[in-house]
């Protein structure tokens, strides 16, 4: 048990490293540094090594990589170019914003599809199912921007019952955030619980052809009884491993969400540092998705580990 | 050689087009090429011409599709606005495919230590999803399309290895490896002639996922003004433009999105078929996931 938890939290670790190197190195292979990039075309010599200097960029990249490295485990992520501030400034309240973002999201959508999912399963290709699956195909296949430009026209546009972009700032109370993240927070729902209710719906479908449900029937058990007491229980724990997955698209997709509805998270900072050519700003904030993406993940092995004792052995 | 089992193109496509969906999926998409191939040819007007006296105008005889908020012609753009994307996702699909299956299968074939780092750091790179590895680059490089072509290859190329390194582990243990090897033939020649004729129906349909996932990456980035730049046309490009004054001019809005929707819906059609067809399982995982 022990030996499978160190072995867990080991592959994080590694997984955290290997991302920051990728994130470190793709940018020693360009052509141009930070600097050059930031000053532009324009720049002298002099701008240029006076800029490296301030950097560190004089210094060679495993050096740089090292102090770097070792910055970000002391909570100092750098130095933005553009906004000549410490980016953990700037980062914090967007990194705030996006987690309530994405809270709203996981309580809205997660139950959502673990009920839509359990309905389709159990009736496979009953007309309910046809509907909830195709409709969950349409938001698996469209593609983020163009369903949350939809949520707009059709909400916002059309309806009016809800404001088409967010226009508070990134400092607002979070209690504001959570009632201006109701769109974005739709969209995000309306493609997530796509992806984790056709698992859910798989495994249902799985768990009701078992043997013990086989037996459960034979035996009498009540329909409902069955259902709540033997098929959701089994079907939900590959949902668990699911939803860690998910998270990658979650977090790729907040990235242009966020910029749909111009709400001031993460993923639109990660678009203006861009068009701003922030490269150390935006460095940290793929660190920061990585991260966050490894410990979700690693968070939803933990839970199911404590809610499946067969994993617990070591590769069984 | 051998291979287990495998179906020749010419049967594959009879039997998708004997189904309903897959049959809808080819038509969409053979449109859509149709269209993209034949578009400079038929578009009625110049697509970057911008006419102030027209700005705006509902759907008309003169512009089938409205005009945008530059009076620019929509019908025009629409019909041209896929080529570049579309050229961008199937450069960068070979690109993937090439190193991802190459990768994949070799590193089956090899084993061991080997395979267990080159998956630990393939694993990791996955995990920073992939519109920020994109825009690493993007704001290093500039926006330009040219160069989105070998970065969509590289990101988009590490669930390929994944699911040719699966697909071939099937295989690496049957007789006719072991055959092969005892014949003394290089890993190299192994993987070419054993390994990738058995893989071939996978990869296949895991290229023509690819191609629409990237199409769509390179929609997304369009959007948010990271990919093809203006004065081409893009339906992702369009959409963002159109976006502002959708109650005034929904028209410039919704023939992109139906555009765009049309393709990857047909697209998945497609391919649901022709994976059901050739009885590989279909890879629903999302790109970078």
């Amino acid at each position: 048990m022990i030996a499978v938890l160190l072995e867990r939290i080991g592959l994080a670790l590694v997984t955290l490293l290997i991302i920051a190197v990728t994130v470190f190195f793709a940018l020693e292979l360009m052509p141009g540094d930070a600097c050059t990039v930031h000053l532009g075309r324009g720049a002298t010599d002099t701008m240029l090594a006076a800029c490296r200097a301030r950097m560190g960029l004089d210094q060679p990249p495993l050096w740089r990589f090292a102090a770097w490295a070792g910055d970000i485990l002391h909570g100092d992520l750098g130095v933005s170019m553009q906004r000549e501030r410490p980016i953990v400034d700037i980062v914090g309240w967007r990194l705030r914003n996006t987690l309530i973002l994405a809270a709203v999201t996981a309580t809205i959508g997660i139950p959502l599809a673990l009920g839509l999912g359990v309905l389709a399963g159990l009736k496979p290709d009953g007309p309910l199912d046809m509907a909830i699956s195709g409709i969950a195909i349409f938001a698996m296949t469209v593609p983020e921007f163009i369903s949350g430009t939809l949520m707009i026209l059709v909400f916002s546009v059309i309806l009016g019952w809800a404001a088409g972009v967010v226009t508070i700032g990134y400092k607002a109370p979070a209690l504001d955030l959570v009632r201006a993240s109701m769109l974005p927070a739709a969209t995000l729902v309306f493609i997530l619980a796509a992806h984790i209710l056709r698992m859910v719906r798989a495994s249902v479908i799985e768990v009701m052809q078992s043997d013990f449900v086989q037996m459960a029937r034979l035996k009498g058990v009540p329909q409902r009884r069955i259902i709540w007491h033997h098929v959701v229980p089994n079907a939900l724990l590959p949902a668990i491993s699911v939803i860690g997955l998910t998270m990658a698209w979650l977090l790729g997709g907040v990235v242009i969400v966020e910029s749909v509805f111009n709400y001031p998270g993460l993923g639109r900072l990660a678009v203006d540092a861009v068009a701003d050519q922030d490269l150390p700003l935006v460095q940290a904030i793929a660190l920061l998705f990585g991260l966050i993406y490894v410990l979700t993940n690693l968070g939803a092995d933990l839970l199911a580990l404590a809610l499946n004792p067969r994993l617990r052995t070591r590769r069984g | 050689m051998s291979v287990v089992s495998a179906l020749p193109w010419s049967r594959v496509l009879r039997d998708v087009l004997a189904q309903t969906s897959g049959r809808i999926g080819i038509v969409i998409v053979c449109l859509h090429l149709a269209v993209a191939f034949a578009a400079p040819m038929i578009v009625p007007q110049d697509p970057a011409f911008q006419d102030a006296a027209v700005m705006l105008q509902p759907p008309s005889l003169t512009h089938w599709f409205g005009t945008d908020r530059l009076g620019r012609d929509v019908f025009s753009r629409t019909l041209l606005g896929g080529r570049e994307a579309m050229l961008i996702a199937t450069l960068a699909t070979v690109i993937a495919m090439v190193w991802g299956s190459t990768l994949g299968i070799l590193v089956a074939l090899i084993g061991g230590r080997t395979d267990a780092i080159v998956m630990r750091f393939v694993d990791a790179m996955m995990s920073i999803p992939w519109i920020l590895m994109v825009m690493l680059f993007v704001a290093a490089l500039g926006s330009n399309s040219a160069a989105l072509v070998p970065v969509l290859g590289f990101s988009y190329g590490l669930s390929v290895v994944y699911l040719a390194r699966a697909a071939a582990l099937d295989f690496v243990a049957r007789d006719f490896v072991l055959a092969a090897q005892a014949r003394g033939h290089s890993r190299w020649s192994i993987a070419v002639t054993e390994l990738l004729p058995n893989v071939r129906d996978s990869l296949a349909v895991q290229g023509a996922m690819q191609w629409s996932w990237i199409l769509l990456a390179v929609s997304s980035l369009s959007f948010l003004g990271m990919g093809v730049a203006p004065p081409t046309p893009d339906w992702g490009q369009m959409i963002a433009d159109a976006r502002g004054i959708m109650q005034r001019a929904p028209w410039a809005l919704i023939w992109p999105m139906l555009a765009l929707s049309s393709l990857v819906i047909g697209m998945n059609l497609a391919v649901d078929a022709w994976a059901r067809v050739t009885g590989v399982e279909r890879n629903r995982r999302v790109p970078g996931a």
